[in-house]
């Protein structure tokens, strides 16, 4: 079947902004990938239609773009998921700059991701030639944060986002949730209070965007709101 | 522009960021990597990275090292084999120490799970004697390399390692036997860089694009294994590249063998468990050389399932398991049966078919990750190469499945160690004159060229070619065959133009540049692969179908030829305290 695809170029290059281009690709079988599409675009159709993507099944992250609206793994969907009948729009991911057509620069999501210190902190030595003992069900509490592919299609969905650039977005939160829960870790107040600011977590007002975007389907707002419980009843 | 560090790593995956936490701060690192470190490929490895721990019953590293040296099909280096297997359990308790999380065990202690290949005696008091799987994948649901590579990244950042993200390496500089460094692209702008650097790690990963069907990402280009192929020095082993035997259909995407060390078991058209066929003892836990040859066996004899995009498959069940087992353990792998092919795996069985997966083979290192420039042993100083693009080599003829987050960890670390003491003492090497100016005239000659060529039909006429004639079941009409087709799409590569002319993130000029780096890995493997008239691990002969220890018990060095074909030398096996056996499951 032909598809019809439209989608939002702009090479900083040429164009002084960016516009809509319009594809038909003939071809094409329900059961693609939506990232199938693109590629059968860029390799017989236009070779300078540009866009990332790595391991074309949803594990490395790269290809978060909008489609119809709503920001998704492009090889996460399949065409049959999308009312592949009418024009399909294709853009970038909002909220970042756009380097090159679906290529956005990714920089502050990655600055606000480093900011809550992403990674085990811990002030007792860890017993010598042995692990650390974690129950499985403490450990399987990590497990759906743990899950998180870092492709910043959540934070660019939420609205909270979009009207104030320093709010630190549900990725961030949700990897600030992996450690702060982590039974192995000893320095949860440490991230609280980096977290405990109005561009921090309280600019989630729990509009779910998050978790309706998420491709790997992890229930973000939850993991905020026991980030929020645990900020609110936590003593000094 | 010169930017000049103590040390450049190329490659953010596994074994680079893992050299990169163990270069002291003192010193200047920046890690080269032409994605965000965490798309790296390693975080696609699912089931798990042993180490005989022991958590859920008696196990040791000498099993763990005997089933490492058998499932290479004995081509492995038993000293490099016993350094990896002894030092594996210090390794994955540091990992969990640098916050890794594990799925853990009643004790609390790191959960372990069956895999291919991995076995222990049945009766202790008889080492060599019938051998039964045993627990030893460490794991994180099926996700463990997933969490191993943001664990990484994350003591990366905690390091303050400097990044260089999206940043395509394009040469190798090497000179009178030394290295000076490397020139890269920044992909975001196009401007061209020499990174002058005391000490160079390698940390490329494979190059299964190369395949038709392959569980590779994209990035999967081999682009260090060809820059040193390029520069002249040798490669080893490249005949030796594994098919997964459980690709989902189609696709090609893993579908991890802690599936069957669940319990999962392969099944052909007849509802038969053909595995008891082949490996009796192990069945399905069989090694993947091993697994895949059956499966093709399986199809060619009529017993697969015809898709309908003309390509037979088996089947791989698991509904068995239950719900439970499967959601809490294979949730990942079940996932991508229900996204991609609709099908329900706590129902029905998964349709799966060999995948191209890792390159045993690739550029040759000592135990410390120091390039070897020729088979004698001699040093490239200054260079160093760890992970799936290097062969130390561990892997041999077969890999196991979870000797490879194993291999990062274990020869990433020791890179980054060899490389902290080296430039203590070391200078940096002249660069060479005009770094950049063969980076500058090739891009420009992809752009200007009006050639009638396109990189998809190269791309894909190499990838089909390769499957059909360098897979599973090789024969010397086929390779030959294949040779003469690559020698051709080597020269039709010349013709290739590409439609983006532009600076700032110029993907086609990439892809441009990563095929032909396909084309070279692909060379050294089909010219190594017609030259080994045996069979041994993932390397199968039909037309010299045994293994043959008197005249092949060596690795193969290739290097470039001039103008000519390539030169083939070798180097023997080291050989400890394991000899040589039939290879029986």
């Amino acid at each position: 079947m032909e598809l019809s695809v439209k989608i939002l170029r702009y090479n900083p290059e040429k164009d002084s902004k960016p516009y809509f281009q319009e594809y038909k690709v003939p071809g094409v079988a329900e059961d693609w990938r939506l990232l199938d599409v693109l590629h059968e675009i860029k390799w017989k159709l236009d070779g300078t239609l540009t866009f990332r993507r790595s391991c074309a099944h949803g594990v490395c992250g790269s290809d978060g773009i909008k489609v119809n609206g709503k920001n998704r793994l492009a090889c996460s969907i399949l065409l049959k998921d999308l009312n592949y009948k009418k024009t399909i729009t294709i853009e970038p991911l909002p909220a970042m700059p756009i380097i090159k057509d679906l290529v956005v620069d990714m920089t502050s999501f990655f600055q606000k991701y480093e900011v809550i210190k992403p990674y085990l902190i811990t002030k007792t030595p860890p017993p010598p030639d042995v692990e650390r003992f974690q129950t499985n069900e403490d450990a399987e509490k990590l497990f759906e944060s743990a899950k998180c592919i870092l492709c910043g299609c959540c934070t660019t969905s939420c609205p909270s986002t979009w009207t104030n650039d320093n709010y630190i977005g549900p990725a961030a939160l949700l990897k600030t949730y992996r450690f702060v829960f982590d039974t192995r870790d000893e320095a949860p107040d440490e991230r609280l209070d980096i977290i405990d600011n109005p561009d921090g977590i309280w600019r989630c007002h729990t509009i779910f965007n998050c978790i309706e975007t998420c491709p790997k389907e992890i229930n973000i707002t939850w993991h905020i709101s026991q980030l929020k419980t645990r900020l609110a009843t936590r003593e000094f | 522009m010169i930017k000049t560090y103590d040390v450049v790593i190329i490659g953010a995956g596994g074994a680079g960021l893992r050299a990169a936490v163990e270069i002291p701060k003192e010193y200047s690192c920046a890690v080269i990597s032409k994605v965000f470190p965490p798309r790296s490929h390693t975080g696609t490895a699912q089931g798990g990275v042993c180490a005989a721990l022991g958590n859920m019953e008696e196990d040791s590293w000498e099993n763990h090292a005997f089933d490492t040296v058998k499932g290479s099909d004995y081509l492995g280096d038993q000293d490099a084999i016993e350094v990896m297997c002894q030092d594996a359990v210090r390794a994955i308790i540091e990992l969990e120490h640098m916050g890794m999380p594990f799925s853990r065990n009643e004790d609390g202690k790191i959960a372990q799970r069956k895999f291919g290949g991995h076995t222990k005696p049945a009766d202790p008091a008889d080492p060599y004697g019938k051998r039964i799987p045993v627990m030893r994948a460490c794991y994180s649901a099926d996700r463990t390399g997933h969490v191993m590579l943001q664990t990484l990244y994350e003591n990366c950042i905690k390091n303050q390692v400097s990044f260089f993200s999206e940043y395509f390496v394009t040469q190798l500089l090497v000179e009178n036997g030394a290295c000076s460094g490397v020139v890269a692209m920044d992909i975001s702008t196009g401007e061209i860089h020499t990174f002058h650097a005391k000490a160079v790690v390698f940390a490329t990963g494979g190059y299964g694009r190369a395949f038709q069907i392959t569980s590779n990402a994209h990035v999967g280009t081999g682009d260090g294994t060809n820059l040193v192929y390029r520069a002249g020095l040798p490669l080893e082993d490249m005949e030796f590249f594994q098919f997964h035997p459980t690709g989902l259909w189609r696709l090609g995407i893993l579908v991890s063998e802690a599936a069957r060390g669940e319990g999962g078991i392969l099944k052909n058209k007849d509802g038969e468990r053909f595995m008891q066929r082949y490996a009796p003892t192990v069945m399905d836990l069989a090694p993947r050389d091993m697994v895949s040859r059956a499966i093709i066996t399986e199809i060619r004899e009529g017993k697969g399932i015809r898709g309908s995009d003309g390509t037979d498959y088996v089947l791989l069940d698991v509904s068995h398991l239950g719900k439970k087992v499967i959601d809490e353990k294979l949730p990942e792998i079940t996932g991508f049966a229900r996204t991609y092919l609709g099908v329900e795996p706590t129902k029905e069985p998964i349709p799966i078919q060999p995948t191209a997966h890792y390159a045993m083979g690739g550029i040759p290192t000592d135990i410390d990750g120091r390039v070897l420039a020729n088979e004698k042993g001699d040093i490239v100083k200054g260079f160093y190469a760890a992970g799936e693009c290097a062969c130390v080599s561990v892997h041999g003829g077969n890999r196991l499945g979870t000797n490879s987050l194993l291999d990062i960890i274990i020869f990433g670390r020791r890179s980054g160690k060899a490389v902290a003491e080296f430039i203590k003492t070391a200078d940096y090497s002249p660069l060479p004159k005009d770094t950049e100016e063969q980076t500058r005239k090739e891009i420009e000659a992809l752009k200007t060229s009006t050639g009638k060529e396109s990189i998809l039909n190269i791309r894909t006429e190499l990838q089909v070619m390769m499957m059909n004639k360098c897979g599973v079941f090789r024969n010397e009409k086929e390779l030959k065959e294949g040779i003469e087709e690559l020698k051709q799409l080597k020269e039709r590569y010349k013709n290739i133009s590409i439609q983006d002319k532009g600076n700032i993130f110029n993907t086609d000029l990439m892809e441009a540049i990563e095929l032909g780096n396909l084309l070279d890995s692909a060379e050294a493997t089909l010219y190594s692969a017609e030259n080994r008239h045996e069979s041994r691990g993932a390397h199968t002969r039909e037309d010299y179908t045994n293994r043959d220890d008197e005249n092949w018990m060596k690795h193969t060095f290739i290097t470039k030829g001039n103008g000519s074909e390539p030169k083939i030398t070798y180097k023997p096996v080291v050989i400890t305290r394991y000899k040589p056996m039939e290879r029986k499951y």
